[in-house]
């Protein structure tokens, strides 16, 4: 059966793993290889060569306390910048999980080879990020960021590709995942998938299926996010009926490079670099004395936002800001940051150990997600009860754990995927030694979840993917940027929600089966609208100002009636709220404060 | 960057000539001619013209992901050198205001400039590119010096774009045998780890007459590597390891 053919369901060739995990980036590949070293059979569905992943572009390192830098490093001072670094609304069972079993995540990626630069000592070399301190808040700056270079997820990426080769996971690489499969109790028993080389359409059916498929970056027209990241994870959950958790929350990173979009670390300030406005001034000092340029990303972006509204952006349009590294001397910036020095030459034509980058906050991450529990399990949420949806996980950033809450801490991200892939890994394994019982699904069911490529096959007119890319990317860098208004917001949505139909019914001129991008492109852009919407609507409905969501109307953070977690269905288009998690299991609950820097 | 080259401001329009092959509609392959009309007031990389093209025929298929010379997704052949389409000037391969695409040498078409990897996979494969240890590991990290850490650079970063191996002559005519520059790179990767404990098995496994000694030290591979990386010296290096060992 090829993907370009009317498909149904009782021709469909079925194949059946004991998990399968959609995604083959750093979160997918740790969950991947708990199952495979635990001898499940374990399939991994990825849309590009593993290590072709997005994970591959994290540059600056995975933070973690691990006492190399400061053997009195604690990782509940890890938790408190973390917690703070939400705005608060970052659970914090999940927080405490990911801190305190970091180290040993982190200890065994070096034991599977991970190249991680090392101190004199010959322990993994740690360099400070923005957000983090010592003695909570109290002790200054602390070091906390396990490094390899500036080439941390390319190194974390591949050494994950290579411990799954070794433990003998099965790839089916270079094939796409389209929809999930319910059966009739509404648990989740595998997805349809093609390989995109041939068209081959297959059912994969599984009792724990694993949605690890990262960012949606793509949906504004300025970002680092990689090509691929269309939120298709996000897509799939939506039309399966689940709901998606502050997903009006996006990282803008200070230092994407300007006109390129592509990222500089923010290991560059943690190596001493730092942000210059057009008359030479370093600015970050006026806003955020203590910690300056190694202030909250969301702190960061918005001051330069805000230097370059005010007319002092550097350049003849005065629309960037200056990052300094030529202090530092061509060794630290060659030798710590070599992928900063060629990315640079490369997209701003500018040698950072002579001349200055030139920057804008460019939107990076994606806070929001999947509802999930420490154990990965996917939530939804039923008159105002969470429910666990049978047969699916989810993990990295596709998911919301949550641990980044309104603003995610440079670093926390990598930790976050093989913390959080290690533990829906486990609880798998564990459930699977169980037994677990779920219906088979019908041909009713998976007719369903072909619905979407049978009409994209059908069509015959139509608007083009790239036209309503452009359009849906524009909307969203104007209306729902750094800086946020509500009657900008009603404008963007309207603009959405006449565009869906369009979206919709898509024309695919090429229907071939033989690697067709088109019909990739076509599938990814409507992933994407679904997050543009699903973003744009709860980021007009949270009326306050909270981490990453700044708005210009409500410029306040309202603990009274926010400090919850927003949940998205896309069937009714309503937001609700859920209780963020002040249950710490081992330390008393961080309460909310002023949030300085 | 040749002398023939035009500053990219004086250009509005370019032809790209770009390897077209569907297999399941064209009997051959065949070059299309693309005409893309690309900014004056920037230079843009070839992956921008491409993504240019692509909307003129949407029906035109590459690899690409990152855009920023980190994945190895969009390994082509450029004006007849392999290289990464979106970490290339357009300027700099821009002649007479003609560009031409292919996909990387060697291995089969599976579609335009999208080539079937598998046996640049399968030779990388069969070098265990993975950490081997035998001791335990400790609680903590394991620990490496400085230097030692250091003998990695030049090896680790490699992106497995197989621009190297697909422009090696040797690797056209063994590519099951011969294991090519990338997969060596990376056998030498972890050779040279202090921390790996499987030397002299990964030695032995590249003792027979194919695997690393149809290297005739060509050097195409190092002049193509878009990361910079030396693969003819892993391979010297891995030939003087097993000369010291036949030695001793
Ligand atoms: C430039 C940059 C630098 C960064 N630096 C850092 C850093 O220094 N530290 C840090 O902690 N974080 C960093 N981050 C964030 C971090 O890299 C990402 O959040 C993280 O890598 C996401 O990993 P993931 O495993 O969730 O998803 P990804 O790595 O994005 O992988 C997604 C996977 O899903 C697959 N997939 C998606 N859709 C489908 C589909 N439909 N069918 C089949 N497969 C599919 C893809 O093929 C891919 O394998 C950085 C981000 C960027 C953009
Ligand atoms: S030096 Fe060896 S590996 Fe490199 S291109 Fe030449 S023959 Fe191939
Ligand atoms: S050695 Fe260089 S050219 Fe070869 S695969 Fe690696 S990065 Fe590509
Ligand atoms: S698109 Fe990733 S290397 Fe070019």
């Amino acid at each position: 059966m090829l993907v370009n053919e009317i498909i149904n369901a009782k021709d469909l060739p079925v194949m059946e793993f004991d998990g399968i995990i959609v995604g083959g980036g750093g979160a997918g590949m740790r969950a991947s290889l708990q199952l495979a070293e635990s001898g499940l059979n374990t399939a991994v569905i990825s849309k590009v060569f593993p290590t072709r992943s997005h994970t591959v572009s994290a540059q600056g390192g995975i933070t973690c306390a691990i006492q190399s830098d400061d053997p009195d490093d604690d990782w509940r001072w890890h938790m408190f910048d973390t917690v703070k670094g939400s705005d608060y609304i970052g659970d914090q069972e999940a927080i405490e999980y990911m801190c305190s079993e970091g180290p040993k995540a982190v200890f065994e990626l070096e034991h599977m080879g991970l190249p991680f630069s090392r101190t004199e000592e010959g322990r993994i070399y740690q360099r400070p990020f923005g957000g983090q301190s010592k003695d909570y808040g109290k002790g200054g700056q602390a070091t906390r960021t396990c490094a390899a270079a500036d080439r941390t997820g390319h190194s974390l990426l591949h050494t994950l590709y290579q411990a799954n080769l070794k433990a003998g996971t099965n790839f089916l690489n270079e094939w796409f995942a389209v929809d999930l499969v319910l059966n009739a109790d509404k648990a989740v028993v595998g997805v349809i998938a093609f390989k995109i080389e041939t068209g081959e359409i297959y059912y994969i059916k599984s009792k724990a299926t694993v949605l690890a498929t990262g960012g949606a970056g793509r949906i504004y027209a300025s970002t680092t996010n990689a090509l691929i990241n269309s939120g298709d994870g996000i897509g799939m959950a939506l039309r399966a009926g689940m709901p998606v958790q502050d997903i009006e929350m996006w990282q803008f990173h200070p230092t994407g490079i300007h006109g390129a979009g592509t990222l500089v670390t923010e290991g560059c300030r943690g190596e001493g670099g730092y942000l210059l406005n057009k008359d030479g001034e370093r600015f970050m000092e006026r806003y955020a004395p203590n910690a300056k340029d190694l202030a909250s990303r969301d702190v960061v972006a918005r001051s330069m936002a805000l230097e370059i509204l005010e007319g002092r952006g550097c350049g003849p349009n005065a629309d960037h800001i200056f990052l300094r590294l030529d202090h530092l001397g061509p060794d630290v910036v060659h030798k710590r940051l070599p992928g900063i020095t060629e990315l640079s030459k490369t997209f701003a034509g500018v040698d950072p150990a002579v001349q200055p980058i030139p920057v804008v906050p460019t939107c990076h991450y994606m806070m929001g997600g999947i509802p999930t529990n420490i154990n990965g399990q996917v939530i939804s949420v039923e008159n105002g009860e969470d429910k666990i949806i049978d047969g699916l996980y989810a993990a990295g950033e596709v998911a919301c754990v949550s641990v980044h809450g309104g603003n995610r801490l440079g670093g926390n991200s990598l930790l976050d995927l093989v913390v959080f892939g290690r533990a829906a890994g486990l609880y798998i394994e564990d459930a699977m030694k169980q037994g677990v019982q779920l219906k088979d699904a019908s041909s009713d069911d998976i007719d369903k979840a072909l619905e979407r490529l049978n009409k994209l096959n059908a069509s015959s007119e139509g608007e083009q993917v790239s036209v309503l890319k452009e359009r849906m990317q524009q909307n969203m860098q104007n209306n729902f940027g750094v800086f946020r208004r509500g009657d900008l917001m009603e404008k963007g949505i309207d603009e959405l929600s006449k565009t869906r139909e369009e979206v919709e019914s898509l024309y695919l001129k090429d229907k071939s089966a033989t690697f067709n991008t088109a019909r990739i492109e076509a599938l990814e852009m409507q992933n994407l609208f679904e997050v543009a919407e699903a973003t744009a609507i709860t980021a007009n409905e949270r009326k306050e100002s909270r981490g990453a969501h700044a708005r210009d109307d409500y410029t306040e953070r309202d603990d009274e009636n926010w400090l919850k977690h927003s949940i998205y269905f896309a069937e009714t288009k309503e937001v609700s709220k859920r209780d963020v998690n002040y249950r710490p299991k081992t330390v008393q609950a961080f309460q909310p404060m002023v949030r300085s820097y | 960057m040749s002398a023939a080259a035009i500053p990219v401001e004086q250009i509005k329009t370019i032809t790209m000539s770009i390897y077209r092959y569907d297999p399941t509609v064209d009997k051959k392959p065949y070059m299309q001619d693309i005409v893309v009309e690309i900014p004056t007031d920037k230079d843009i990389m070839v992956l921008d013209a491409l993504h240019l093209a692509k909307e003129q025929e949407p029906s035109l298929s590459y690899r690409r992901s990152c855009r920023e010379g980190v994945c190895g997704s969009d390994g082509m052949n450029i004006n007849g050198k392999n290289g990464l389409a979106c970490v290339t000037p357009l300027s700099e391969v821009l002649k007479r205001g003609k560009i031409t695409l292919r996909p990387m040498p060697g291995l089969p078409v599976i579609r335009d400039l999208i080539v079937d990897m598998k046996q640049f996979f399968d030779q990388l494969e069969k070098v265990k590119p993975y950490l081997i240890t035998k001791s335990d590991s400790p609680e903590i990290e394991r620990m490496q010096s400085p230097e030692d850490r250091e003998d990695l650079d030049g090896l680790y970063e490699c992106i497995l774009c197989g621009c190297c191996s697909t422009s090696c002559p040797s690797f056209w005519w063994n590519p099951d045998k011969f294991l090519g520059p990338a997969a060596l790179l990376q056998s030498w990767r972890f050779i040279a780890d202090s921390r790996d404990e499987a030397t002299e098995e990964r030695l032995d496994d590249l003792e027979d007459a194919f695997s690393l000694y149809r290297c005739h030290g060509i050097m195409n591979c190092v002049s193509v590597c878009p990361k910079g990386l030396n693969p003819t010296e892993a391979i010297s290096n891995i030939r003087n390891k097993l000369l010291t060992r036949e030695k001793s």
